[in-house]
């Protein structure tokens, strides 16, 4: 097979049932959108994995800078009255 | 399920079997041939687009060379009838046994099978056969996807590149003569039709015509002329290229018969 040709790189989500959300997958190389649509059919849906499928152009997709976790993510550490887990469930209520 | 399928004896001269043995031949043949892309195709994506064809294919020849042994009634099962038949008794269409080519070849290739297998099990939709209707339908469903692939691939290649339209182009030309073979009337398609069991082969060519034209318009490909030679591989009587491939097909069962795992 030849080297990996030069199409770009395009990220695949999936929606495995109806109701769920789409979850990322991975990714392919295709030349434009459709083609992509077409190689994330045959490459992550042979084994019956999902009922929808989007594809997203990877250079569009934003990303947070790792470099960045300790200011974006550790303020919330110590701020654990922000999870629901303070107030008396009733009975009534099953899943929470 | 094959309770409802008429019955082989009565006025059946043969030309039933015959038929089911053409239609699971191309599927067979082409599902081999493309096969052979796995390990040489141009991108990891398109290695598994066309491993996922191939597979479909080879699925309805299993299904209709099983239901073609039933209906026989000799005995001989789908294994049988792959693996131990000769050339002159294989009834695919010549234009599925044409060798892969280049990628372009291999596209126009699968377009011009792809538009009539579609045309063919919709016009199975209406046979009497029961078996034969159900096993169209299952098939109509995939061969809608291989005709959005290679439709979609053979419009990228002629509308794109002056070397990718070039490729097209004589790809195109190259194949163009095996398609007459498709609408070729034979009298058993004849008898076919009349029992209610097949559409007729040249019924099949104006909607074929359309879908090509379609697909060729949008690729900014001109329709090739007609040419006088017919091809029949629907009566046996194939291109040299069939031979060599039943021979890699067919290898392990000739060389340990009955061999299993």
């Amino acid at each position: 097979m030849a080297a990996t040709p030069d199409w770009p790189l395009y990220e695949i989500f999936i929606r495995a049932r109806g109701g769920l959300d789409h979850k990322h997958v991975g990714s392919v190389h295709a030349t434009d959108a459709a083609m992509a649509l077409e190689h994330a059919r045959d490459v992550y849906t042979r084994r019956q994995e999902g009922i929808s499928i989007w594809v997203v152009r990877s250079t569009d997709i934003v990303a947070s800078d790792p470099g960045d976790a300790a200011a974006l993510f550790e303020p919330a550490r110590d701020k654990i009255y922000r999870h629901p887990t303070f107030y008396d469930i009733p009975p009534e209520v099953k899943t929470l | 399920m094959t309770a409802a399928a008429p019955p082989a004896a009565a006025g059946d001269s043969g030309a039933h079997f015959d038929y089911l043995l053409q239609l699971a031949d191309t599927s067979l043949v082409l599902g081999q041939r493309l096969g052979e892309v796995v390990g040489h195709a141009p991108a990891l994506e398109e290695e598994l687009g066309l491993a996922n064809i191939a597979l479909d294919l080879i699925g309805q020849a299993r299904l209709l060379l099983a239901y073609a042994g039933e209906h026989e009634g000799r005995g001989r099962d789908e294994d049988q009838l792959a693996m131990l038949r000769t050339p002159d008794e294989f009834r695919n269409l010549v234009l599925a046994e044409q060798p892969n080519g280049d990628f372009a070849c291999t596209v126009v290739r699968q377009v011009l099978v792809d538009a009539w297998q579609l045309e063919l099990y919709d016009a199975l939709q209406g046979s009497r056969d029961a078996h034969l209707r159900a096993i169209a339908a299952k098939s109509r469903k995939e061969t809608a996807y291989h005709f959005q692939y290679s439709s979609h691939w053979l419009v990228r290649l002629g509308d794109g590149t002056a070397e990718s339209h070039a490729r097209a182009r004589r790809a195109l030309e190259q194949l163009w003569p095996y398609t007459r073979e498709m609408f070729d009337e034979q009298a058993a398609d004849r008898e076919l039709a009349e029992r209610g069991i097949a559409p007729s082969a040249a019924s099949l060519e104006a909607g074929w015509t359309t879908r090509i034209e379609g697909v060729l318009r949008e690729a900014t490909l001109a329709l090739p002329p007609q040419v006088p030679y017919r091809w029949h591989g629907r009566r046996g009587i194939h291109s040299e290229h069939l031979g060599y491939l039943l021979a890699e097909m067919q290898v392990l069962q000739r060389t340990y018969p009955g061999a299993q795992w």
